[in-house]
């Protein structure tokens, strides 16, 4: 009996080493690759798996893909960045084709050799881009990730319950006592500090300890003050009036804005950031040519522009945004934001290793 | 010889029986232990994953302060918890172990039913009793008892009731089973023979129910440990707990080793408590 069990024990042991080992090799590829893409492959023996955000894509996508370009696709839903990137990086092979991640994801993605260059030669419609999308700092030239839709972070707020029109990050970090325990900040690291790197002048992806220390003192500071960290439901706070001035990402303010118009949306004066979630075709795809066709087919100013008339996020896509009807921008403001006006943001990019810092920084301030 | 040979074909058997459970908790228990052990000893890859070297950087980082911290409050809001669930489930089950048996039935139901439902549904539920603007405060303030709100949600406090409505059924459900095997004619005896109704609780009923008791601290102080959504919707991300730290740990800083380390402290601080339980457990049982 003594012997099965020490034999059954070993060989746990080393399944068990063989699985954290393989975790090891998968996690240590080299930049992106170039793929070409074969132009005489019949796509529509393809099928593609798609990884979104849930609510970010026309419900009949799959429907229209299929009309148009001939391919089968199947749409699996990810809640967060973090959850499709685990399981982006947990396999050498996670079964997905075409994945939606924010800038700064692709940029670690393609750092791992996780995502692939495109062949720019089957994707013609990216000649609809605004061409300064191709300063963003994650990925320079739109090498490896098409961009989906852009914003920026700034200050929600229901103008007719405060008596005062926010100008700065310091409304939110050293609130008025008339706001007190009424505000919310993003939960998600990297926006949990900007307002602070903001409104104390430094970069949102400064790494310089003093700067850390500098911002993290402000956070502290600022707690108690808070109603909650909030990512998802800062605006349905705002409606009931539970809250009544956020940090929030723009196009989630306009959810607000829709339910209540006396909810407004401002960049605070010390400036702020440039978001973008973008698509990428993975290296483990086996239809890349259809995955091409995939982000060339979204690309179309058409079938670009629903994001805009539908879930009210700005577009990077000049063609797109041109066919939006003018009335939007009057409704939602920050949908009247120019390339110029969120390239004064600065782009969040991956920090590599250095992430942790923010993590650590996150953990710090909210368990304070 | 038959007989030695009748044991030998037996013992195979029994082997051949157990080997589905044998596989079941290497497959289940001890290999993801595992896993985790070797993975906290690791380094981080650049982008999630572990490399080489080996390294005992985890466990120094993992003593600092800041994660002392978490890991103390965690403990405090699931024992908070525990005691919480106890206070409420023993009188509950104490009740539906007097009962008539259709009338018990009824209420085990009701207890298990809303269990069936998505914990996110159960836990959103509370974000509209609580809020500043939500269901008790406006009735509080309707009939004029209060003119603020009271602050009741995104606090330690909200996190202690939502995690108590979580999980009260493992806490109701084995006291109720304890409860229910302990012989009626020992609480009469007692009540017969002079004591009070508190006196024979105190003295027959609770002793009697003890393993029951222990079990149910034990079912609701595990999840509460290492609960992290409860923590984010009702603590409003202002209470950290160490189910949060080993989720950021993986997800967001992508620091799998880190991650691990915690997942281990999680997992020896529970196997503690529950040699322990198991110890006070079979004590009680001897001296009952």
């Amino acid at each position: 009996m003594a012997t099965v069990r020490k034999f059954k024990f070993s060989a746990t042991v080393v399944a068990a080493a063989a699985l954290v080992l393989a975790a090891c090799s998968s996690g240590s590829s080299d930049e992106a690759s170039s793929a070409s893409v074969d132009p005489n492959v019949d796509i529509t023996t393809q099928k593609l798996v798609i990884s979104n955000w849930a609510g970010y894509y026309p419900e009949d996508l799959a429907a229209k893909v299929k009309e148009a370009i001939g391919v089968d696709i199947t749409i699996t839903n990810h809640a967060t960045n973090e959850e499709v990137m685990g399981k982006l990086t947990a396999s050498d092979d996670s079964g997905i084709d075409v994945a939606f991640v924010s800038g700064q994801y692709a940029q670690a993605l393609a750092s791992a050799g996780k995502i692939i260059n495109f062949d720019k030669a089957a994707i013609p419609n990216l000649a609809n881009l605004y061409p300064e999308v191709a300063d963003l700092a994650y990925d320079k030239g739109t090498n490896y990730s098409a961009p989906y839709a852009w914003g920026t972070t700034g200050i929600c707020y229901r103008s007719d319950l405060i008596d005062f029109t926010p100008t700065s990050w310091n409304d939110l970090l050293n609130p008025k006592d008339s706001v007190k325990g009424k505000t919310t900040m993003l939960a998600t690291e990297r926006w949990l500090a900007l307002p602070a790197m903001k409104a104390l002048g430094f970069s949102v992806n400064t790494t310089n300890a003093d700067e850390i220390a500098k911002a993290k003192e402000q956070l502290i500071a600022t707690k108690p003050t808070l109603l909650a960290y909030d990512d998802t439901a800062f605006y349905t706070k705002l409606v009931s009036g539970e809250a009544v001035l956020t940090e929030a990402w723009d196009g989630w303010c306009n959810y607000g804005i829709a339910e209540n118009p006396n909810i407004k949306f401002v960049i605070p004066n010390e400036g702020s950031d440039l978001w973008a979630d973008t698509m990428v075709i993975l290296s483990s795809s086996k239809n890349k040519e259809a995955a091409h066709a995939f982000i060339n087919y979204i690309l179309q100013p058409d079938v670009h522009a629903w994001v805009a008339n539908n879930i009210l996020y700005k577009v990077p896509n000049k063609a797109a945004t041109e066919t939006l009807d003018p009335a939007l921008a009057t409704s939602y403001p920050n949908m009247g934001l120019t390339p110029a006006d969120l390239l004064k943001g600065e782009v969040v990019v991956d920090l590599g290793a250095d992430s942790r810092i923010y993590t650590d920084l996150a953990t710090e301030v909210t368990s304070s | 010889m038959n007989k030695s040979g009748g044991s030998k074909s037996s013992r195979q058997l029994g082997w051949f029986w157990s080997l589905p459970g044998l596989i079941f908790l290497g497959v289940f228990a001890a290999f993801p232990v595992i896993s985790m052990l070797l993975m906290s000893v690791l380094t981080a890859g650049r982008f999630g994953g572990v490399t080489t070297p080996f390294t005992l950087d985890n466990f120094v980082r993992a003593t600092d302060q800041t994660f002392l911290k978490v890991i103390l409050t965690s403990i405090l809001i699931a024992a908070a918890t525990a005691i919480l669930s106890l206070l409420i489930g023993f009188p509950t089950a104490l009740f539906i172990s007097r009962l008539t048996r259709k009338w018990q039935i009824i209420l085990i139901i009701a207890i298990i039913l809303p269990y069936w439902t998505n914990f996110l549904v159960r836990t959103y539920a509370w974000l509209v009793l609580l809020n500043n603007e939500g269901i008790i405060n406006k009735f509080l303030r309707n009939i004029g008892l209060i003119s603020q709100p009271i602050e009741m949600l995104y606090t330690p406090f909200a996190v202690i009731i939502g995690m108590t409505y979580l999980y009260l059924p493992l806490m109701i459900l084995p006291i109720y089973a304890a409860l229910e095997k302990v012989d009626k004619n020992l609480v009469e005896a007692s009540l017969d023979l002079g004591s009070s109704a508190w006196k024979s609780l105190r003295t027959v009923s609770i002793p009697l129910a003890m393993p029951g008791i222990l079990i149910g601290l034990i079912f609701v102080f595990v999840p509460s440990m290492g609960n992290f959504v409860v923590p984010e919707l009702l603590g409003g991300g202002k209470t950290v707990m160490i189910g949060n730290l080993v989720r950021d740990q993986f997800l967001k800083a992508r620091d799998w080793p880190f991650g691990a380390t915690f997942a281990l402290v999680l997992t020896i601080i529970l196997i503690i408590l529950i040699s322990i339980q198991s110890r006070v457990s079979r004590k009680v049982n001897i001296n009952a």
